[in-house]
């Protein structure tokens, strides 16, 4: 609390706009950038299945547990795509989940 | 023949937040620093680059007559008087706004940045085909935005879009900075515009009536050589531009008013 604020309460004033428009521009802001990814829901739905398909070459993957999803953090917007492996084609367990983060622009 | 060219887009989304002010205080500013520079008016639907720069009356060609081979390039450039390394393209007629295509943009581009070291690129507001037609030429961008909530959010759009385009890097230029009303907290601070946006500070611009005076001359401030405060914050942003290693102009170092060091006191945090 600055010097300021303090009088304002005291005095019952309201409190600067500048609090208010950071606020008020972060929540409208959310839902721009929402809005923008959602845009391109088609394009990841073919993207997940070209991505499966080049996995699917060398290691069988569970695909019920298969999750490919845009997260959005700051400016930067993540691919995700969580491919749980049963086994290598050569038959052994090696891995449980990879975890692919692929920063898209 | 320029060694390096570097072209680069002026944008902001929102109209009337001081892109085309940037682009002539800009323009002279790197010409005088000894820099080949040439600007390109892209909003020919309301082309007044001309008028700020005080070349109104010397256009005769356009980039479309270039294009159309009606004339060679150095018959379309208008270079500017009292400084000749500033050249002026104008786009075209803006009774003809459908004419110019993404690669008609790329090609007069391609050609200026062989001729100029610079090459600035003034857009268009919104983020529709004008827009996308300047930006299809530019390798960097300077987004131009105000301390107000609809010139941040525009300019978020405009962000997001550039970042899906390969233009780097993305620079923010805070333009009409009224460092009295920062200070009251009365106003977004640069802080809260540059993080809410994500993106690097090229500089800030203070409010300044002399811009206004300047537009009615078709002076430039940064021709004028006089020392008003915007007028050093756009040396402040050319320099930045070119790589100088100088501070941003920080908005409280310019309260110097015995009213305003009060307002500062009363900003010391008490708990
Ligand atoms: N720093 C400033 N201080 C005062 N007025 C300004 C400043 N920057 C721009 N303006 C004024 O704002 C108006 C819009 O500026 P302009 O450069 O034409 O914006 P844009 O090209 O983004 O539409 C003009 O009248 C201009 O004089
Ligand atoms: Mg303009």
């Amino acid at each position: 609390m600055t010097l300021r604020d303090l009088i304002n309460k005291l005095l019952g004033r309201e409190t600067a706009s500048a609090n208010t428009a950071r606020e008020r521009l972060q929540l409208v802001l959310a839902h721009d950038r929402v809005d923008m990814s959602s845009l391109s829901t088609d394009l990841l739905d073919k993207m997940r299945k070209e991505i499966l398909d080049v996995v699917a070459k060398y290691v069988e993957i569970d695909f019920d547990e298969v999750a490919v999803s845009l997260e959005t953090e700051d400016r930067m917007t993540a691919l995700v795509a969580n491919l749980p492996i049963k086994r290598t084609l050569s038959g052994e367990i090696q891995f449980k989940n990879i975890e692919k983060k692929n920063k898209s622009k | 023949m320029a060694k390096t060219s570097r072209t680069i887009l002026i944008c902001s989304g929102k109209g009337g937040v001081g892109k085309t002010t940037l682009t002539a205080n800009l323009g002279i500013a790197l010409a005088n620093s000894g820099a080949s520079t040439a600007v390109l008016d892209a909003d020919f639907g309301l082309r007044n680059l001309d008028l700020l720069l005080g070349l109104e009356n010397r256009i005769i060609y356009t980039a479309q007559d270039v294009l159309d081979n009606n004339c060679r390039l150095d018959q379309a450039l208008v270079r500017h008087k009292q400084e000749p390394n500033l050249a002026l393209l104008p786009a075209g007629d803006p009774r003809m706004l459908d004419w110019m295509k993404p690669d008609d943009m790329k090609k007069i581009s391609n050609l200026l940045s062989e001729k100029f070291e610079y090459v600035l690129i003034d857009c268009p507001a919104g983020v529709e085909d004008g827009f996308k037609n300047a930006l299809a030429a530019s390798k960097e961008a300077i987004v131009v935005t105000n301390p107000e909530l609809s010139a941040v959010r525009d300019a978020d759009r405009v962000v997001g879009i550039l970042n899906t385009c390969d233009i780097h890097p993305i620079q923010l230029v805070v333009n009409r900075v009224r460092p009295t009303m920062m200070a009251n907290q009365e106003m977004l601070s640069i802080d809260d515009v540059t993080s809410i946006l994500s993106l690097p500070l090229l500089g800030i611009v203070l409010e300044d009536e002399q811009v206004i005076i300047s537009t009615n001359r078709g002076e430039p401030l940064t021709l004028s050589g006089k020392k008003s405060p915007a007028s050093k914050c756009y040396l402040n942003v050319s320099k930045r531009l070119k790589g100088e290693d100088v501070p941003v102009i920080d908005p409280n170092k310019e309260n110097t008013s015995l009213k305003d060091k009060f307002i500062k006191l009363m900003q010391t945090k008490i708990f």
